[in-house]
């Protein structure tokens, strides 16, 4: 008898989480040690190593270097992880709720909602100061995912009904936001920039904001794993497996909608890393959400760190939105993905 | 006593009554076959003991009302495969097998040992641990009913529902399952109900049969009683003849009406 399950999976997974955690470690140095503040790359770890408790190091950093190194790049870099962690888990997480491979964080009206209220921030919140568009997109955010939640539990309970109310709502909202920006087109640059994605201002005050939210939502969501893997038979056999589809599914989508409107106050609109890092992982590891949410979040959080180090240097001094490293790297690899499985299977 | 009591059950979907006032009841470790053209309701009824119609009147299992178990409990209990279950593709046999423990662990809990050697017990008792690493998109239609069968059976229900548990098989195929069902039946003490189209078949394995006619109990017994020519004739607008088979048991044979014709011989 063979209590351990399937041939060797424990072993796949272990290898698994290996590779992500080298990936992340490998990501986050990358992301630290380039730039256009050419940092020596052993002081640099010195320092960093400085900081652990109980380690004391020497390094020859300078003190402007520690400056940019403390000040600047760690908090961008730790930013990036967040939200790519976020953006991740937050898509794998949808897609384990909607049984449907190709759903992404900013579904249901989660991006629609954030580009709406960054753009009315942006029009008629800007004696504000800056601070309202954060909060403006992340309140924005949450509301559209309740709206299509709300209109999709009117049209029956099911992820498909759900979906498609989403599609609605997240239209509506675009539509509503285009028409806010015809009318305020001196704002329209700073509204696109904000709709691109960006890590260019981060600080640990935006890294220490966001953390209780994404602390809380990709708990709920690690969690939930299983009862997505129950969820992912249908709902009358979860049902008869003892489980309340209904339930779970609203636990979910608010978990994910909140570590999506998190990621997205302190980022802007960035696509892609949601479906593309959860289907990388599911190559690497199996289809388990047990396995495929916490992998997703690690692998999201290397993943936007790496794309963020070609925001900021493929045309320094000058630097990219990031959503657009993410469509450009993410696109070809997601054909690659789709050409290289059998078939998409929903 | 019986492990299954249903009393004046009504359903209705989309505002149609689909079931009227039925009863039934199965013996415990009996088997009852639910038969009946398409459409009679046997799936509704299927379904509204697993729990998931809303209805009318009672089911109770054993000595519990249906309506007064939750969830998990009533997972404890019963164990349902659809006629057309939902198989994720990529998920390995492993896996599915181990949902079956799902009603037995808590909220936040995961599967653990004990967990683990229920599902092994399952796949060995259905003959499938050896391709338990293959993927449920992989699987022929015999491996795939053994494998939701052990999955119901990680469940260790008192009460296995199943619909149309032969969909798709061949015929030797389907005697295998319905031998492996039976031997569940003796084995392990499960009640078993199931909607079933062969009218031989379910005349061969079940104890009792009830016959379903436009949402009501047309007639039930056993197979002797229910299996008529003239039952079967009006029920389902079918022209068959009913003789003894060498068990004693009632033999179904579809006829053709000889004027128009059968193919000629060779």
């Amino acid at each position: 008898m063979n209590v351990g399950g399937p041939r060797h999976p424990g072993r796949r997974i272990a290898r698994a989480y290996g590779v992500a955690a080298a990936f992340l470690v490998a990501a986050t140095l990358v992301g630290t040690l380039v730039g256009a503040a050419d940092l020596n790359p052993l002081a640099t770890v010195a320092a960093l190593c400085d900081r652990i408790p109980f380690v004391h190091l020497r390094s020859s950093l300078s003190a402007l270097d520690r400056a940019v190194l403390f000040q600047i790049r760690l908090p961008r870099v730790v930013l990036g992880l967040m939200v790519g962690g976020l953006l991740a888990v937050a898509g794998a997480g949808y897609q384990g709720v909607f049984r449907n491979p190709l759903v992404d964080s900013g579904m249901l009206g989660a991006s629609a909602g954030a580009g709406l209220g960054a753009t009315l921030a942006i029009a008629y919140l800007s004696h504000e100061g800056p601070a309202a568009v954060p909060v403006a997109a992340f309140v924005g955010s949450l509301a559209g995912v309740a709206i299509a939640y709300l209109a999709g539990a009117v049209g029956g309970s099911g992820p498909a009904t759900l979906l498609l109310a989403g599609v609605a709502v997240g239209l509506f909202l675009a539509g509503v936001q285009t028409f806010i920006m015809q009318r305020s087109t001196q704002d329209l640059q700073q509204v696109y920039y904000w709709l691109l994605g960006s890590l260019s201002g981060a600080t640990w005050q935006q890294a220490a904001e966001i953390l209780p939210y994404a602390a809380v939502s990709v708990t709920i969501l690690i969690a939930h794993g299983r009862h997505l893997d129950v969820l992912s038979v249908g709902d009358d056999e979860a049902r008869s497996l003892g489980l309340n589809p209904k339930r779970v599914r609203l636990i979910v989508i608010a978990a994910c909608a909140l570590a999506a409107a998190s990621a997205v106050a302190v980022s802007g609109l960035i696509g892609f890393v949601g479906i593309v890092v959860p289907h990388m992982v599911r190559r690497l590891a199996g289809t388990s959400y047990r396995t495929v949410l916490p992998l997703s979040l690690l692998a999201g959080a290397g993943f936007l760190v790496l794309a963020d180090t070609l925001a900021r240097t493929v045309v320094a001094p000058a630097e990219l939105p990031i959503g657009v490293v993410t469509a450009l790297a993410g696109s070809p690899v997601f054909v690659w993905i789709l050409r290289s499985t059998s078939a998409v299977r929903t | 006593m019986n492990a299954v009591t249903v009393h004046n059950l009504s359903v209705d979907l989309d505002r149609v009554p689909v079931l009227r006032e039925v009863s039934c009841a199965v013996q415990a470790a009996g088997w009852l076959a639910l038969i009946g053209p398409n459409g009679a309701g046997k799936t509704t009824l299927l379904r509204a003991v697993a729990g998931l119609l809303p209805h009318r009147g009672t089911i109770q299992v054993g000595h519990a009302d249906l309506g007064t178990l939750r969830g998990r409990g009533r997972a404890r209990l019963i164990a349902y495969v659809p006629q057309v279950p939902v198989l994720p593709p990529d998920m390995t046999v492993g896996e599915y097998v181990l949902l079956g423990r799902t009603p037995h662990l808590g909220y936040l809990g995961s599967a653990g040992r004990r967990d683990r050697e229920k599902a092994a017990e399952a796949s060995d008792r259905l003959d499938v641990t050896r391709f338990e690493s293959r993927r449920l998109g992989r699987l022929s239609g015999g491996e795939r009913q053994r494998v939701l069968l052990a999955r119901a059976l990680a469940q260790e229900p008192r009460v296995l529902l199943l619909d149309e548990p032969t969909n798709d098989l061949d015929i030797g195929h389907q005697q295998q399952v319905l031998e492996l069902v039976d031997d569940l039946r003796r084995s392990q003490g499960v009640t078993v109900l199931s909607t079933l189209h062969d009218l031989t078949q379910a005349g061969q394995y079940a104890g009792e049969l009830a016959l379903l006619h436009a949402g009501r109990i047309e007639a039930a017994g056993p197979a002797a009683a229910v299996l008529t020519e003239e039952l079967i004739a009006r029920v389902y607008a079918a022209r068959v003849t009913v003789t003894t088979g060498p068990d004693g048991r009632p033999v179904v044979t579809p006829v053709r009406e000889p004027s128009t014709g059968y193919p000629d011989a060779p």
